[in-house]
């Protein structure tokens, strides 16, 4: 297993390698010169030389990776053209915003996502299997940025429940008014994924419920409460962990439009942002970040997957 | 799927005449077992009549819709009403026209982009998966790579770098798609490698390229029609997204991204905007879903999903 995991690494270390690669390039295949873009209206000749040897673009390809790689691996990402503040300011600004986001958004599906499918396996083919499984389908078919937009004009502007758009930071106006903002946005991201996670929660328990050592617990007389949460349950969440590994991205994808929505700058608005400002660093540095922690997190399921499952051999 | 891995172990036996018939024997009750598993599919049912409706209306959209897309003389922002069904907007043009008009947007980009990944995906997964070594080891790390940046990410970093548009937004989502085509193909290929089919044609002296479109390409069409159906329908969410975020096609032509992004500023005076572009794209992306799923079942083709 150890082997494993260090192989996973390894692999992982490439893959991460391989898109700080890609995103170096990403800049350099721009159509036409990168820095008459960047500056746009403002471009003089003096302009664009400047920021071509801010940029470093005036030096040789290959100098120009290396310092690239060399940089990513101290977390130095430039800095922004279009603002003073560095690429890891920014990121910083924007990143726990986006975490708490995802977060909450998680917290959201999980909360719906494991009851309903577990009830829905147990009660197959009834009327609540019947309606969790619609109701799951439109889920996955909807647009979070659209169920963003419905869930405001339902709590905000015709409830006028909560607020419609905004974030507030949880250290300075304290843990209801962050929640308060959050709750919209995270349903908006979370429903989705929901509907995800309890059609697998309930395709595992399904198959779990029919297996042998299940039919040797009920034959014991062991309570169906207890076949279902301590023998059915437990083996049928793992397929589960890595789903919610894969789902990731689209919980990080998730946050980056509804942030747009409800107008809090976490690193997807400021990505969006920066795409119409022609900030190539920020685009580069956030693609990157996005990446990388989606490369982790997979990591991190599988690893916790091999404690997980005794029975999977890794060779 | 049945009907290819028969062939060797009917030429096996009997008479070519009787091998004949045997096949084709075969291949009426398989046509006739698939007809009848679709027809006991009720999602494939629903899927399909949504999607062939929404197909004429796009097909037909400038003879459908009651106005001109850009007539903008029926006053701003009028809740729905029997001349406008849907209001209008807040250039005072008619919602209801300019969606059945986006009909043809959204199904164009999502079968293009579903279309392009499918080829490119497709080829490259009966690559890797049929010549392994490391042809399969290139191929598979480039996959690697694809994946590991998010669908709509990695959209929104091409489309940055390319610009907006029609032609790049398609391009840009069958790039985010390619990894799953090719996936899938790679690993059906890589057991249909070993069946006897595939080792039958290789002793008639078929060559690579024979065995792998001819003999291992059939067996792929129902994994990849499967799939077709869940990527054409998550190029249309994901062409929303972007224009949505205004990084979609051309901001002149009307699309159902574009409605509710010119709809976000007047949710709070016009819901009817915000609510019926998104209607459109559930209703359509939803019978796409029931579509694969409904295929998938029938099928039975197992590792394919609608989530990307």
């Amino acid at each position: 297993m150890t082997q494993y995991i260090i192989r996973r690494l390894i692999q992982s270390l490439f893959i991460i390698w391989g898109c700080a690669t890609l995103v170096f390039f990403m800049l350099r295949a721009i159509p036409g010169d990168p820095v008459i873009q960047m500056l746009g209206p403002e471009y003089t000749p003096e302009a664009a030389a400047a920021l071509r040897t801010k940029l470093g673009l005036d030096q040789p390809l290959l100098v120009q990776y290396t310092r690239w790689i060399g940089n990513v691996l101290r977390g130095d990402l430039g800095g922004s053209i279009a603002s003073g503040e560095t690429v890891a300011e920014a990121i910083g600004s924007g990143l726990p915003k986006t975490l708490s986001l995802a977060a909450l958004s998680f917290a959201i599906a999980l909360v719906i996502a494991l009851p309903t499918g577990i009830v829905a396996a147990l009660k197959r083919n009834s009327l609540f299997d019947y309606i969790a499984s619609v109701v799951a389908f439109v889920g996955v078919s909807m647009p979070s940025f659209w169920f963003g937009i419905i869930l405001i004009l339902i709590f905000a502007v015709n409830l006028r429940w909560l607020p419609a758009i905004g974030y507030s930071e949880i250290g300075e106006d304290g843990v209801w008014a962050w929640l308060q903002r959050l709750i919209l946005p995270s349903l908006a991201i979370g429903a989705g994924y929901s509907a995800i996670l309890m059609r697998f929660v309930r395709a595992g328990l399904l198959e779990v419920l029919g297996s042998d050592y299940v039919r040797t617990a009920r034959a014991k007389g062991v309570r169906e409460r207890a076949v279902v949460l301590r023998h059915a349950l437990r083996n049928a969440l793992i397929p589960v962990v890595t789903v919610i590994g894969i789902q990731l991205a689209l919980l990080l994808s998730g946050t980056v439009v509804v942030e747009t929505v409800f107008s809090i700058r976490g690193i997807g608005r400021i990505l969006v942002g920066a795409i119409f400002d022609r900030d190539y660093p920020i685009v580069q540095g956030v693609i990157l970040l996005i990446a990388v922690i989606f490369v982790l997190a997979n990591l991190i399921v599988d690893i916790v997957y091999t404690f997980l499952d005794p029975r999977i051999h890794y060779s | 799927m049945a009907n290819t891995t028969d062939v060797p172990t009917t030429a096996r036996g009997g008479s070519l005449d009787a091998a004949t018939k045997l096949t084709a024997a075969r291949q009426h009750t398989t046509g006739g077992r698939l007809l009848r598993r679709l027809r006991g599919e009720r999602k494939v049912l629903i899927g399909a009549v949504i999607i062939v409706v929404l197909a004429v209306v796009a097909l037909l959209g400038p003879w459908l819709a009651p106005y001109h897309p850009d007539a903008d003389d029926f006053g701003i922002l009028q809740p729905p009403s029997m001349e406008h069904p849907f209001g209008t907007d807040s250039f005072g043009r008619d919602l209801f026209s300019r969606m059945i008009i986006g009909t043809r947007v959204s199904f164009s980009v999502g079968f293009l982009a579903a279309a392009a990944a499918l080829a490119v995906g497709g080829l490259l997964g009966i690559a890797a998966g049929y010549y392994g070594k490391w042809v399969d080891s290139v191929i598979s790390r480039a996959v690697d790579l694809l994946w590991a940046f998010p669908v709509i990410i990695l959209a929104v970093a091409l489309v940055a770098i390319f610009g907006a548009g029609f032609r790049n937004v398609v391009i840009a989502i069958a790039v985010a798609y390619i990894d799953d085509f090719a996936r899938i193909v790679r690993g059906e290929t890589l057991s249909l490698r070993e069946e006897d089919f595939t080792t039958a044609a290789r002793a008639i002296g078929a060559s690579d390229a024979e065995i792998m479109f001819r003999h291992i390409g059939p067996n792929l069409i129902a994994p990849l029609t499967v799939q077709l159906s869940f990527a054409v329908g998550l190029g249309i969410l994901t062409e929303s997204t972007l224009t949505f975020l205004g990084l979609g096609v051309n901001p002149a032509t009307p699309t159902w991204g574009l409605a509710l992004n010119e709809g976000r500023d007047f949710v709070r005076q016009a819901w009817w905007i915000s609510v019926f572009p998104g209607l459109a794209i559930v209703i359509t992306v939803l019978a796409l879903n029931l579509l694969g799923d409904g295929l998938r079942d029938a099928l039975d083709v197992r590792g394919v999903s609608d989530t990307g």
